[in-house]
């Protein structure tokens, strides 16, 4: 019986593990499992390691000193102050740019796609099957290949290196919209929605008050992705934004290691790329419930 | 409220219902009606169906609005863009003018020798590291999943990281790792007598795959792993009473079951293939291997950017888009034939 319990959950049962490890695996098949997920770990978390312990070293440090380890001394304040007052101060701008165009386009992209996501789910208007599958074909063109004719067509509009030649391409999910569309047929009860029309709400006021709230999980999950998307953009911006005072992160550091050759400001590039990769690393760590369950619907429902 | 005495049938699965309007046109509702069911001619009750496709309209009108301006347009703009080239004059002294040129930029796009050897370099690329990354994510994902494992939620949350890091600062971080001098890599190789060189012709490639296949391994497993749990766990008791051993298991039950989750893994894996960009760009500072023409999306760029030619690099980017959609619809047909 405690076995029939605990298959439904069988990391937290321990008799069922000591059952099934005696059943499954030797102490040998086990040890060498662990062995090979932890070299895999070294794999994936090595080069992050460097990075943290690279960003507290001076410029003589990095390149005398064991690369996996700390240096003579620590350098990370000096560093930190080194890259805010470098070129007047442009990577505490590039910041302030790359949250702006991450968190307002995520933000806007988010409702925007919840909106367009749950109407295609529960509105049974005529068409909707065809506008839907043409979203969905919008999911497999890749980002980059769009970003020429973006650029050609904010060329021609005159946008260019404009924040909104950024911001307005960044507003626009297809895969939040598929995301909110599964998620509101499953999570937002049709009953629920008649209920409170009979209440005499009007449709947009069931959208605001009831169904927004079933769907925060879908929510946390389509902002987040939009958020790192954006976040990590490069080639839109590339393309986009020639003025280096509108620039988002990627695109400041990426500009800086290019000019390495030259100017051997490593700490610099080194400590900036630590700065960047701080917000996304806690917000997924903080957030983790809920993107699981987004992967999960866009895995289910592939 | 009168018209809505009984429970209408839920939306989900009810055939497509009342009237007209896809959130772009305003709702019609004369055809729409008319041909649905007898309770839909009653005039209240297709007020209120109007009423209701009308919010929809308002619902999806935003996002209608700026994809039409973000994907229809811009793409309608860049085939426009491609059958057009720019004419100088002989002595280059008077004004360019824009003349018609048909497919002439599209036939050029296939002669170009930088362009088919950049697509052949992607494909080779694509063909190794896709299969290597998801053997890695499955493996990864069957060995998390088996019961054996302690330490799982670290072990996951250790594989996924890279994806939280931005594609170029992995970039930027990889190139540290390869570069002489600075790269503890290369010193412990040096140590170990080992000269390695990850920056040359005959190894960058392989350089880049190993910063994509890092950055996206570990959310390629989660989607596997994810896709695992949800498989319900009564399936494998009942083939390990019969004495299926998990390697079995996996083998027969789980696989087949992963297909969706590993079909979509590989779409999205093989456009991203195609885009390949950002990874050879950052390594182009320390590697002289990486010319302009790298990769397909760095020649259009190239041609947009170095050479002024919009006409010719909007041909490259439409042709790249064909590719990659009929590449990863096929694949999509492909894989979900046979499994209903």
């Amino acid at each position: 019986m405690s076995s029939r319990q605990s298959a439904t959950d069988p990391h937290r049962s321990r008799p069922q593990r000591a059952l099934r490890s005696g059943r499954r695996g030797s102490p040998a098949a086990q040890l060498s499992t662990m062995v090979l997920l932890l070299a895999v770990a070294g794999y994936f978390l090595l080069p992050v390691w460097w990075l943290v312990v690279s960003a507290t070293k001076s410029s003589g440090d990095l390149f005398g000193t064991n690369g996996f380890w700390f240096g003579s001394n620590l350098h990370v304040a000096d560093n930190v102050t080194k890259l805010f007052q470098h070129s007047d101060g442009a990577f505490s701008r590039w910041i302030l740019n790359s949250v702006l165009y991450a968190g307002g386009g995520a933000l806007a992209a988010t409702l925007i796609a919840t909106m367009a996501g749950y109407a295609l789910a529960k509105y049974p208007f005529r068409g909707r099957e065809g506008v839907f599958a043409v979203i969905i074909g919008a999911v497999l063109i890749p980002p980059p290949l769009l970003a020429l004719p973006l650029y050609l067509l904010a060329s021609a509009a005159g946008v260019v290196d404009t924040y909104w030649s950024v911001l307005i391409p960044s507003v626009v999910t297809p895969f939040g919209v598929y995301l909110a569309r599964v998620y509101a047929a499953a999570s937002v009860p049709d009953e629920l929605i008649d209920a409170a029309r009979v209440d005499g709400a009007g449709e947009l006021r069931i959208f605001f008050t009831v169904a927004l709230r079933l769907m925060t999980p879908a929510l946390v999950t389509i902002c987040l992705f939009q958020f790192v998307g954006i976040w990590n953009n490069f080639f839109l911006p590339l393309m986009m934004l020639a003025d280096d005072k509108l620039w988002p992160l990627t695109l400041g550091l990426y500009f800086w290691n290019s000019q390495l050759r030259d100017q051997p400001w490593y700490d610099i590039v080194i400590t900036g790329s630590l700065i960047s990769v701080v917000p996304l690393v806690v917000a997924f760590l903080a957030l983790q419930r809920y993107w699981r369950s987004g992967l999960s619907a866009g895995s289910i429902k592939a | 409220m009168t018209g809505h005495l009984k429970p209408t049938p839920g939306p989900v699965v009810s055939p497509p219902a009342p009237s007209g309007g896809d959130g772009r046109s305003r709702p019609t509702n004369t055809a729409g009606d008319a041909g649905r069911r007898p309770a839909g001619r009653r005039p209240a009750r297709s007020k209120l169906a109007s009423r209701r496709n009308r919010s929809a309209g308002l619902l999806l009108a935003p996002f209608a609005m700026l994809f039409v301006a973000v994907f229809v347009i811009p793409i309608g703009y860049a085939v426009y863009q491609s059958l057009f080239r720019v004419r100088r004059s002989g002595l280059g002294l008077g004004p360019p003018e824009t003349v018609f040129a048909g497919l002439d930029n599209y036939t050029r796009v296939f002669a170009d020798n930088s362009f088919l050897t950049s697509v052949g370099r992607v494909v080779v690329f694509g063909l190794v590291q896709v299969p290597v990354m998801l053997g890695l994510a499955l493996l990864l994902a069957l060995l998390l999943d088996s019961q054996v494992v302690r330490l799982g939620r670290f072990f996951r949350l250790a594989y996924f990281l890279p994806f939280a890091i931005p594609g170029v600062i992995a970039a930027v971080l990889w190139s540290f790792l390869y570069v002489p001098g600075i790269s503890p890599l290369v010193d412990l190789g040096g140590r170990a007598g080992v000269e390695v060189d990850f920056l040359s012709a005959d190894t960058i490639l392989l350089s880049i795959g190993n910063i994509v296949t890092w950055s996206w391994a570990g959310y390629n497993m989660l989607i596997l792993y994810t896709a695992l749990r949800s498989i319900p766990r009564e399936l494998f008791e009942a083939a390990e009473v019969d004495g299926c051993s998990g390697f079995r298991i996996a083998w027969h039950i789980k696989l087949p079951l992963l297909r969706p989750a590993l079909t979509l893994t590989g779409v999205f894996s093989i456009i991203g293939t195609l885009q390949l960009f950002g990874e050879p760009m950052v390594l182009r500072t320390m590697s002289s291997a990486i010319s302009n023409s790298y990769t397909p999306v760095m020649l259009s760029y190239q041609a947009a950017f170095g050479l002024n030619d919009y006409n010719f690099a909007a041909a490259i980017s439409v042709v790249l888009a064909l590719a990659t959609f009929v590449l990863s619809y096929g694949f999509l047909r492909l894989s979900t034939r046979g499994s209903t």
